[in-house]
């Protein structure tokens, strides 16, 4: 077991060092590739008006005639230890990790992420609850009395929340009880949990719903057919061969087995959401690293961008890391393989 | 071996005590269980009749389809759902199983009649320790603490011949061998001593040297505990080994039943010489090849009318008109009979002369 998490872990390592590669070369490299100079690359880091001898000492400055490996070894040295800058006169330390300044408010990227992450986190945690808890219980019992009205209405509602929208039932929501029925606080209402837990999360609740809706449609479908397939394993049978009451060869026996890729999806779902719910941030105008992630695409802003991505890509190999090792604690024949 | 005795039933109170109730240990009077599908009604087992006393084996025969399966499940309780529709009685133990409520068959489930499954890996929950699955079913029917359930669990396992049991006992199902998990699957359907354990092809899955271990191990265990067994198979082989009764069964209904011993040297249905027949020998020179029966076994869902095995028999001809028309029934007070409307006379000369020379 601990040579597979580390196995895992030094997995994970390589993985990020291979992500950042990637993202490097997306961002310096492919432009190169396309036919860019470096002047070109050097001129989305000052303003419109600079005269071809500012760009080419800004290029110099900034090292877009290095070659590769060294400019990568900055750029990598900059995510680990930081970077220095000169202004001139003096000189700026942008602390570890290090993507950059914004080209428009000036400001250092990381530390603006930081801010953003309480967000998004806060909606992807507390949605990741709700949808959980309604998706999988409704996909058991729907499962349980398939056929029934009970199922086949469950159905028919996922059905049609994996097929809406969050933009659609997130205005419909924000319509309805935001703005005509006055029940929860309109879009971009936010308040950190650290101020006033109670007003946090009446804040979050609306959006909560949107997105828990359409993932809870997607668990709901998912378990359903999980639970009929493994409610006709011969090892269900052998739990009720023992006499077993019914409510234990459900849960005990099936559930704990149907889960299991249950595990897998909410993992990943959950990575992908903690780089950045973009959808519901921006129906809802939450602060959140999605927004933020839209807003640095629309301006062109390339640090941002940079930071957005190296997040969300370090939230996805930490998903499939923690979804890797709960595989073993749940499936004692991982662990061998 | 504790709490199993005699049931003293008060003979002042006739009116709980109706003639109809069967003396046996376990007494199944024409069951019959159809299943409702999309293509129509699958009449699985169809008026099957037959007895079983503690202590004793009955091998069920048949081809697969034949309904040896669904009855056992019957026995067992382990039909669900709204599509399985079960008549007729069975009577466990003086107590009736199809008209029980499911809570009190699930009590009995286990402990009274235990069941062992074709295939032991697919058969235990591969999440939990071989140990673990034991003790659940210890403490399904024993309010124990974990630690004696667990010493009960070690002690199961090395009756069952797990060698160092203490330890194997955490292992999960997939680090044990196949006829190592058919063992510990005995042990875990034998660990509440139950009165009748049912045996579904308990030796299909496993490889030829450990198939005769476990068959084995199984009369053994019976001889230890006492219990009645029913051992379900199509490999006559296997009951050869096992049974003292044999219940022959074709298109859900019983067409031979008798002892082990008369089936076996003198059977009277065409069906059962067609299976003997297709069973290879190693004690003759081999001088042809195996002769299967001929056609397939019928659909359940449009039996055919009369015999169900007229389109396959080949004495149809000679028989001639009942066997299209009039189903032939084995006698529904579970004693033994051939269901074949052939005159039993020359069915025991037909043996004699047709049937013995190419055996």
């Amino acid at each position: 077991m601990v040579a597979y998490v580390l196995r895992r872990l030094v997995a994970a390592v390589v993985l990020l060092f291979v992500v950042s590669v990637v993202t490097f070369a997306i961002f310096f490299l492919v432009p190169r590739i396309a036919g860019a100079t470096a002047e070109d690359l050097a001129s989305r880091y000052v303003g419109k008006t600079a005269g071809p001898e500012q760009l080419k000492e800004m290029a110099d400055k900034l090292g877009f005639d290095d070659p590769l490996y060294v400019q990568y070894g900055r750029f990598a040295k900059g995510l680990v230890a930081g970077a220095d800058f000169s202004t001139g006169p003096t000189v700026e330390h942008c602390p570890a990790p290090c993507f950059g300044y914004s080209f428009i408010t000036q400001n250092p990227v990381w530390p603006d992420l930081v801010d953003r992450l309480g967000v998004t986190m806060s909606l992807a945690a507390g949605a990741a609850i709700i949808w959980l808890v309604v998706g999988v219980s409704i996909g058991v019992l729907s499962a349980l009395r398939k056929g029934s009205i009970f199922d086949r209405g469950a159905m028919g509602v996922a059905l049609a929340g994996v097929s809406l929208p969050i933009f659609f039932t997130g205005l419909l929501a924000l319509s309805i009880f935001a703005y005509n029925l006055g029940w929860f606080p309109p879009g971009g209402s936010y308040t950190a949990i650290t101020e006033n837990p109670g007003q946090w999360a009446y804040d979050l609740i609306l959006p909560w719903i949107t997105l828990a809706f359409l993932y809870a449609a997607a668990y709901a479908r998912l378990t359903r057919a999980g639970m009929l397939e493994t409610m006709n394993e011969d090892f269900i049978r052998t739990a009720r061969a023992k006499g077993l009451v019914e409510r234990t060869v459900v849960v005990k026996h099936g559930l704990r087995y149907a889960l299991t890729p249950i595990v897998t999806i909410f993992g990943l779902d959950l990575g992908l959401l903690l780089g950045g719910a973009i959808l519901t941030e921006s129906t809802f105008s939450l602060p959140g690293i999605g927004k933020y992630a839209v807003d640095a695409v629309t301006n062109n802003d390339l640090p941002k961008v940079l930071g957005v991505v190296m997040l969300g890509a370090f939230f996805i190999i930490l998903a499939n890391l923690i979804v890797d090792i709960t595989y073993a604690v749940i499936d004692p024949r991982v662990r061998l393989s | 071996m504790s709490g199993r005795g005699v049931q003293v039933t008060p003979l002042s109170d006739s009116a709980a005590w109706p003639p109809r109730v069967p003396t046996a240990f376990l007494d199944v009077r024409d069951l019959r269980v159809t299943f409702r599908t999309d293509d129509g009604l699958v009449k699985a087992v169809d008026g099957l009749s037959f007895s079983l006393e503690r202590g004793a084996t009955l091998g069920i025969v048949g081809e697969s389809g034949s309904g040896k399966s669904v009855t056992s499940l019957s026995i067992m309780g382990l039909h669900k759902g709204q599509s399985v529709t079960m008549s007729g009685e069975i009577w466990l133990d003086g107590q009736e199983l199809i008209s029980a409520s499911p809570d009190q068959v699930r009590r009995l489930r286990g402990r009274k009649q235990a069941m062992i499954f074709q295939d032991p890996l697919s058969s235990m929950h591969p999440f939990y320790t071989i140990g673990a699955q034991i003790i659940e079913a210890y403490q399904a029917h024993h309010d124990v603490p974990a630690k004696v359930a667990r010493q009960r669990a070690i002690d199961m396992l090395d009756r069952v011949g797990i060698p160092q049991a203490r330890t194997r006992v955490d292992d999960f199902p997939h680090q044990f061998s196949g006829g190592m998990r058919q063992r510990a699957m005995i042990a875990m359907s034998l660990v509440n001593n139950p009165d009748l354990l049912i045996a579904d092809e308990p030796t299909t899955a496993l490889d030829v040297t450990v198939q005769a271990q476990i068959l084995d191990l199984i009369r053994d265990l019976q001889a230890e505990f006492g219990s009645a067994v029913i051992i379900i198979t199509h490999d006559l082989g296997v009951v050869a080994e096992l049974a003292d009764d044999i219940l022959v069964m074709y298109a859900g209904r019983g067409v031979e039943y008798g002892t082990a011993d008369k089936i076996f040297r003198q059977p009277e249905h065409p069906y059962t010489w067609g299976l003997l027949r297709s069973m290879p020998r190693m004690d003759r020179e081999v001088r042809d090849r195996l002769k299967p029966i001929t056609g397939t076994p019928p659909s359940l869902i449009n039996v055919p009318p009369g015999c169900p095995f007229h389109p396959r028999c080949p004495y149809v001809e000679r028989n001639g008109i009942p066997c299209r028309t009039v189903v032939p029934r084995l006698p529904t007070d579970g004693s033994p009979g051939v269901a074949c409307h052939i005159p039993e006379k020359e069915r025991k000369q037909l043996f004699e002369d047709e049937i013995v020379p190419t055996l």
